[in-house]
C-alpha cells in the first residue's frame, strides 16, 4: 500500500506538491494524469525516496520513507520497481546483463538461478531471444519492455513507472499497457503510473487522478474521471469522445 | 542581486559544491577498496580502456618532449664542451618531471574527459538514477574500477613514458650533439646507481609515486564531473570542458607540492 498525507514540496519559490493526499491499496493500480510540469514525476520520486517532502508523510507498506536510513531505503526499494521514462538502460551491458544486474548486484543469487528469473521476465514482456542484444541494437519499444523486465525481475511488490508510453507508437504504447495491466493482475503488485494518454490510464488503472497545482483536482474510476464534466478535466482532456 | 551575493551564488558556491564532492567521492572511493577484487572484470576493463589505449599517445609525447629537453639543455651543455652529461639530465627530467606530467596531462585531455562525458550522459539519462533505484551504489559500480585502474596505469604508463623519452633524447645526443648512444647510456645509468625506495633510483620512484596521484586525480575529477552533470547535451559538454580543466589544474598544484615533498 502506498499512502501519502499533506504531501507539501516546493522547489524555490515554486509549490509543486502542495498539500498532496493519495491512498493505493495494496495490489491495485493507480494512475496519475495530468498537465507537463505539474509535478507528477516529483511524486513517484517521493515514493521512491529520491526526494524528500518538505512536510507531511509518505508510507510505502507501512513504512515511512523519508524517515529511512539508506540501509532501510535500500532494503525498501529492493521489494519496488521503478520503469524510467526511457527505459534507462545501461548502455554498454546486453539486455540480458541489465536485466540480471539488480539479481547480480544485490542478491547472493548464483548465476543459474540469475539465468533462470531473467528469462522467466524476458518472457512475460514478451522479449525472448533478444539476450544478446545491446540497448542501442533495439526498439525504443523494446528499451521500455527490458526496463520493464528489470524492474521485474527482483519480484517487487510496488512497482512505479513514469510515462510508460512515452515516444512510442499509438499501437506500441497500447500493447506496453495492456502488458502492464497483465502483469499486475498476475504478480498482484500495487501500481502506480504517471501517464499523459487517456489509454494507457483506462487500460491499465483501478483508479485514476486528474492532478494539477500539487494535489488531484478529481479522483475516481478511470471511467468516472475520464468522462467527468468538470470543466478542468475537459479542459485538460479535450471533449468527451462519442 | 547585488554583485557579491552573484559572485557567491554563481562562482563560489559550485566550486565549494565540487570541490566538497570530490572529496566525498575520493573518500569513498578509498574506502571501497576492499571491493576490488568483485569489481575485478570491470577493473580489467578500465586497465586496457585507460592504460592500454592511451599508452601509444603517451609514447609519441614523451619521444617528442626527451627529444626536446635534449635539444634545448644538449646545446647550452655544448657550449661547455659538457655535452656527455645529456643522458643523465634527460633522464632526470624525464623521471622526476616530465614523464608523470606529460603522461598526467595526456590522460587528463582523453580519459578524464571520456569519464566525465560518459557519466554525464548517464546521469542526463537517469541511468545514474536507475542505480540508485536498484540498490546499486553507483561509486562502488562506476567510480571505483575507473579510478583503481587509473592511479595503476598511469605509473605503468609514466614508465614507458620515462623510457621513450630517453631514447628520444638518445636520438638528438647522437645526430645533434655527437654524443655516442653507449656513452649517453651510461650518463642515464649514473642516475638509475642512486638508490630510493624498493629498491628503485629515487629519481624513478618519485616521479612514479607523483603520477599514481595523478592518475587518481584524474579519475576523481572525471567521474566527479560527469556525477554532477547537469541540463542536457550542453550539460555534459560543460562538464566535460570543467574536467579537464579541473584536472589540469590540480595536476599542477599536486606537482608543485609532491615535488617539494618528495624530491626537494
Amino acid at each position: 500500500m502506498i499512502e501519502l498525507r499533506d504531501v507539501r514540496k516546493a522547489f524555490g519559490r515554486q509549490q509543486v506538491l502542495d498539500g498532496l493526499d493519495l491512498t493505493v491499496e495494496a495490489g491495485s493500480s493507480y494512475a496519475v494524469m495530468g498537465p507537463s510540469g505539474s509535478g507528477k514525476s516529483v511524486l513517484l520520486k517521493h515514493v521512491i525516496g529520491l526526494l524528500k517532502p518538505d512536510s507531511g508523510r509518505v508510507l510505502v507498506a507501512g513504512h515511512s520513507v523519508p524517515e529511512l536510513h539508506r540501509e532501510e531505503l535500500r532494503d525498501l526499494r529492493r521489494d519496488m520497481g521503478y520503469l524510467f521514462q526511457h527505459g534507462a538502460l545501461i548502455n554498454w551491458l546486453s539486455v540480458f546483463d541489465n536485466i540480471a544486474l539488480p539479481l547480480r548486484e544485490t542478491t547472493a543469487m548464483g548465476e543459474e538461478e540469475v539465468r533462470g528469473r531473467v528469462e522467466k521476465v524476458l518472457g512475460q514482456v514478451q522479449l525472448s531471444g533478444t539476450d544478446d542484444k545491446y540497448p542501442s541494437e533495439i526498439s525504443g519499444g523494446m528499451q521500455k519492455r527490458v526496463g520493464l523486465a528489470r524492474a521485474l525481475v527482483t519480484e517487487p511488490s510496488v512497482i512505479l513507472y513514469d510515462e510508460p508510453e512515452a515516444g512510442l507508437d499509438p499501437g506500441m504504447s497500447q500493447a506496453i499497457s495492456e502488458l502492464m495491466r497483465q502483469i499486475q493482475t498476475e504478480l498482484e503488485m500495487t501500481s502506480l503510473v504517471v501517464t499523459h494518454s487517456d489509454r494507457c490510464a483506462r487500460i491499465v488503472a483501478d483508479r485514476l487522478g486528474i492532478f494539477e497545482k500539487g494535489r488531484f483536482l478529481v479522483e475516481g474510476t478511470p471511467a468516472e474521471v475520464l468522462d467527468s464534466d468538470h470543466p478542468r478535466v475537459r479542459e485538460f482532456l479535450g471533449p468527451k469522445r462519442s | 542581486m547585488d554583485p557579491i551575493s552573484k559572485l557567491g551564488s554563481s562562482f563560489i558556491a559550485p566550486l565549494v559544491q565540487q570541490a566538497g564532492f570530490g572529496m566525498w567521492l575520493s573518500g569513498r572511493t578509498l574506502a571501497l577498496i576492499p571491493h576490488c577484487l568483485k569489481r575485478r572484470r570491470s577493473l580489467l576493463d578500465q586497465m586496457y580502456l585507460t592504460g592500454f589505449k592511451s599508452a601509444h599517445v603517451v609514447a609519441f609525447v614523451a619521444f617528442f618532449i626527451g627529444m626536446i629537453v635534449a635539444l634545448q639543455i644538449g646545446l647550452k651543455l655544448a657550449q661547455y664542451g659538457q655535452q656527455d652529461s645529456i643522458g643523465m639530465l634527460v633522464a632526470i627530467s624525464m623521471a622526476r618531471e616530465m614523464g608523470p606530467f606529460v603522461t598526467a596531462v595526456v590522460l587528463a585531455a582523453s580519459v578524464s574527459s571520456a569519464m566525465a562525458a560518459e557519466l554525464g550522459t548517464m546521469k542526463v539519462q537517469d541511468e545514474l538514477t536507475a542505480l540508485e533505484v536498484l540498490s546499486i551504489d553507483s561509486v562502488s559500480y562506476l567510480v571505483l574500477p575507473r579510478v583503481i585502474a587509473l592511479t595503476l596505469m598511469a605509473p605503468i604508463l609514466t614508465a614507458v613514458a620515462d623510457v621513450v623519452g630517453i631514447l628520444g633524447g638518445g636520438v638528438i645526443a647522437v645526430t645533434q650533439l655527437q654524443v655516442d648512444f653507449p656513452a649517453y647510456l651510461l650518463s642515464v645509468d649514473e642516475v638509475l646507481r642512486d638508490p630510493g625506495l624498493f629498491g628503485l633510483p629515487q629519481d624513478l620512484y618519485a616521479g612514479l609515486i607523483k603520477s599514481a596521484v595523478f592518475g587518481f586525480t584524474i579519475a576523481i575529477v572525471g567521474c566527479g564531473s560527469g556525477m554532477l552533470a547537469e541540463k542536457g547535451a550542453s550539460g555534459v559538454a560543460q562538464t566535460t570542458r570543467e574536467a579537464v580543466r579541473t584536472s589540469i589544474i590540480l595536476i599542477i598544484l599536486f606537482n608543485y607540492f609532491l615535488s617539494w615533498a618528495l624530491v626537494a
